[in-house]
């Protein structure tokens, strides 16, 4: 029942993130793929659904064609360590792609060059409600890349015995909000699987679960929920969230030739809304790594996914306004996280804010600020409290998202305290 | 494989009246794509293309379904009653069965009363249900993958499990390939091609339709490798759960050369399937799955090992398909040793099983009847088996117990920093504290932890 009424419900949250890109400049409708064709955008006033007012100064939608976290050029993105990657795959062609085309560029090296490599899901064969899984089912066979049942239960616990068998799959949930079902089958089973099998060397290192997330502005409480920290309290899961289509390729290729189990979030936000120029080579970026996204000395921001975006406006806003350098952190892999690259910053910085959209209550930051003040050398060099900017321990409410996911204006009050302490 | 007709629509497309939107993608035909042809007297609905219309209203009534037959070809005095039947065996062959069969419930009766004397944690005997494991090990390829509940000893024993191997499970010793993780019973093999046993029930399903789905790819991109079946046991309070259904379903949408076979003994637990169902059994269940179907006497292990071994012949057909099987049992024993079973059933009623019908018995007078065992064969065997287990079980006993070390190990493939961390920071602990830990039984003692 809850079911059959939710999924026109998710194909609209998947069509209309089309024109849900910002006022200024217009959307990027030539990015889509050629079958799905653009829609007009609508008249500001007309929205109905949670967004700032037009006289903000801090509250300013994200200009992802200009930001600076993604490569517009050729040479790669004005942020970040883009030498990670291989240098004839720095020099190498590029292609412009969203990040939904990056991850289905990603998908579709992986069952090109791994005939183990299985993709299913809901709705997948005919290319993904959010358009991953486009042309694979053509090019790599309806037994390589199938529909599954409405099932979430069935398609990890199936996925599970695929990679138990010794295939590599790669299993779609449909939106993060309806992982639940299939909980158990992830925490009992696949992250257990190689510890309770112990000599016999059988596991389910090669399953990746990819799943949207995250707030689109209009999602309500079924189409919004980035549930990463339920599964960081998993031994044996790997959790990973990628901010831009660049990262999103390496990660994902990452999470599906790695040996552990992974969970793939991909914050739907950013599916047409974030593009950037990819490499066209397969390469990897390193799981468990964080990436210092841009260098300061007075404070430390530490952040994944899509609010990555927000924490540059913030940063940018408050080295503006207050004279500041803060250091922005991508996590990227949000367990087993990277505790060293995160404890140097704040030994340097002496002050740090945790931000993310899930709530607050046991998040990523809980985990974050523990560490911190748990590692003598860091805490002593502390100079203020650990402040976490993140959802209100409240359900993702339609109307109200807005006054929920951390904004600019809310992480840009949060390096103000900071400093001020 | 063009996509169906779910192609995102931007909203004035999508509003426009549904005839409109299909003729517009009328050059892409798939299964959903059916049109109602002018008189037809079967439905053209998608869901549903073989239903005749009817102009009286009837609903369906379970009860006016005869419930599904039972399958046999011995009966309870070891009679053969299906003529057609000839043992596909040789007697050696059957008494080895026989002796698997027994081994099983003399290791059983030993097992539950060392738990008792608190020789280890918990065990969980398989009396009653031996001939459903047994017998279909007997018929299966030694590589098909099998994921089993927790009541199949019999099939691990069948399939070449050694004393030594159950033993070191049920003591977590140094040979446990669990490395002392698992509670007791819970087996696994490499060599014998069986999934170790995890506890939350009905979770192994679904694998299993993934497994399946697994052997038929495997077998599509090499062609030239062996054909093999996935298999699968549960109890019938198991198949209560979601992942039943799931995997059932998956299995058969996706064509998955799997047998799920499905031990109904009566009861889970203290619950008795009256509590656990109200329609005609598993069985019955299969035919909504579109599953090819049977139920069995799971007391014959004859009947047993004929559907089985037809099961997998099916299986394998057309590229591969599931298949269901019942096997109705009676279960004979408690749930486990944390279960004493008569603060929910008469004594009596477990007692008439007992002696009135039970797989090692029917065999044994199947055996008799054909004249190749008798009484002084049955005392020597259970004589030696007794004395084979009781051997494998005080040298398992003596063994020391896994490293320390392996309870941080395989938890991912590599130790990450973290787990590094804390096993020196258990190290240290046990250096401070010697007197607050015993770890003398542990191989290597502390030492395994550093670094």
């Amino acid at each position: 029942m809850k079911r059959q009424m939710a999924r026109p419900w998710r194909r609209a949250a998947a069509s209309s993130s089309r024109s849900r890109l910002p006022l200024r400049p217009p959307p990027l409708q030539s990015l889509d793929s050629p079958g799905s064709p653009g829609s007009p955008p609508m008249p500001a006033a007309r929205r109905c659904y949670s967004q700032h007012p037009s006289s903000a100064r801090l509250n300013v939608p994200i200009d992802y064609s200009t930001s600076p976290l993604l490569a517009h050029g050729s040479k790669g993105p004005l942020l970040g360590q883009s030498d990670e990657l291989p240098a004839e795959v720095r020099g190498g062609p590029r292609r412009r792609m969203n990040l939904f085309q990056a991850i289905n560029d990603a998908l579709g090296i992986a069952l090109a060059e791994d005939d183990s490599v299985l993709l299913f899901g809901e709705d997948v064969a005919f290319g993904g409600v959010f358009r991953c899984t486009m042309k694979l089912a053509e090019t790599h066979g309806a037994e390589r890349v199938f529909n599954t049942p409405l099932t979430e239960q069935g398609i990890v616990g199936f996925g599970i015995g695929l990679a138990a068998q010794g295939m590599r799959p790669v299993a779609e949930i449909q939106f993060a909000d309806y992982v639940f079902p299939a909980f158990d089958q992830l925490v009992n089973e696949a992250a257990k699987l190689r510890y309770r099998e112990g000599a016999t060397g059988v596991h389910a290192g090669s399953l990746t679960v990819r799943m949207p997330c995250g707030g689109v502005g209009h999602g309500g409480l079924y189409h919004s929920q980035s549930p990463e920290s339920l599964f960081t309290h998993v031994p044996g899961l790997r959790v990973v969230m990628p901010r831009s289509p660049v990262q999103a390729k390496g990660l994902l290729l990452a999470a599906i030739r790695s040996n552990d189990p992974c969970l793939f979030l991909e914050p739907k936000m950013l599916y047409r809304a974030a593009v950037e120029q990819v490499p066209q080579a397969a390469y990897e970026l390193p799981l468990s790594r964080a990436e210092v996204v841009k260098p300061g000395r007075d404070v430390t921001v530490v952040s994944y996914g899509q609010p990555v975006y927000t924490c540059l406006a913030a940063v940018q806003r408050a080295e503006e306004d207050l004279g500041v350098s803060c250091e922005l952190i991508d996590l990227r892999t949000l367990y087993p996280w990277d505790k060293a690259t995160v404890l140097a910053s704040v030994r340097k910085t002496g002050r740090v804010l945790v931000v993310h959209e899930a709530m607050v209550n046991a998040g990523i930051g809980a985990e974050v600020a523990a560490a911190i003040q748990e590692d003598p050398e860091t805490f002593v060099r502390l100079e203020a409290p650990v402040a976490r900017v993140a959802g209100w321990s409240i359900h993702s409410a339609l109307l109200y998202e807005r006054f929920n996911i951390p904004d600019v204006a809310r992480v840009y009050d949060a390096i103000r305290r900071s400093l001020s302490y | 494989m063009k996509s169906r007709v779910l192609r995102i629509l931007p909203l004035q497309r999508a509003a426009t009246p549904i005839a409109k939107t299909s003729a517009a993608m009328a050059p892409v035909r798939a299964a959903s794509s059916i049109s109602q042809r002018p008189n037809s007297d079967h439905l053209s609905f998608p869901g549903a293309l073989k239903s005749a219309f009817s102009s009286s209203l009837s609903f369906e009534h379970p009860e006016s379904y005869k419930a599904l037959p039972t399958y046999r070809i011995v009966d309870q005095h070891g009679v053969v009653v299906d003529q057609s039947f000839a043992p596909d065996i040789s007697d050696e062959a059957v008494v080895k069965l026989y002796m698997d069969m027994l081994y099983i419930s003399i290791m059983d009766l030993i097992m539950f009363d060392a738990q008792r004397q608190g020789r280890l944690s918990f065990y969980m005997v398989s009396a009653g249900e031996e001939a459903v494991s047994v017998g279909s090990s007997s018929v299966l390829d030694p590589e098909d993958p099998v994921y089993c509940q927790y009541r199949e000893q019999g099939f691990f024993k069948e399939r070449g499990m050694t004393t030594k191997e159950f033993m070191s499970q049920l003591f977590a010793n140094k040979n446990d390939p669990g490395k002392g993780r698992n509670m007791p019973v819970h087996y696994g093999s490499k060599r014998l091609n069986i999934h170790t046993i995890s506890s939350p029930l009905a979770t192994q399903i679904p694998q299993a339709s993934g497994a399946g789905y697994a052997l038929k790819i495997q077998k599509l991109q090499d062609p030239k490798s062996k054909a093999k079946v996935a298999v699968c046991f549960f109890g019938e309070g198991a198949a209560s759960e979601g992942d039943f259904h799931a995997a059932l379903n998956i299995a058969a949408t996706r064509s998955c050369p799997v047998i799920f076979i499905c031990r109904n003994n009566g009861y889970a637990i203290s619950t008795p399937t009256l509590d656990q169902y109200r329609g005609d059994g598993i069985a019955s269940r299969g035919i909504g799955y579109g599953i090819d179907t049977v139920r069995v006497d799971g007391n014959d292990i004859w009947a047993v090992r004929e559907a089985v071994k037809k099961a997998r012949d099916m299986a394998l057909q057309d590229g591969g398909k599931p298949i269901l099987i019942e096997c109705m049992t009676y279960r004979v024993s408690h749930h486990s040793t944390s279960d004493d079973s008569f603060a929910y059933r008469a004594r009596v009623e477990v007692e008439d099983w007992k002696r009135r019908d039970n797989p090692i018995t029917r065999l044994r007078k199947w055996m008799e009847r054909k004249g190749c065992w008798d009484e002084a064969k049955e005392k020597e065997a259970r004589d030696s088996l007794r004395k084979e287990i009781l051997k494998g079980f005080s040298e398992a006993e003596k063994e020391k117990k896994p490293a320390l070390r392996t309870m941080f190990e395989d938890v991912y493939e590599e130790l990450t920093p973290d787990l590094k961390a804390q096993m020196s920071d258990l190290c240290e602990l046990l250096d401070k504290y010697p007197d607050e830990y015993d770890f003398s039984e542990f191989e290597g003692g502390k030492d395994s932890l550093k670094a």
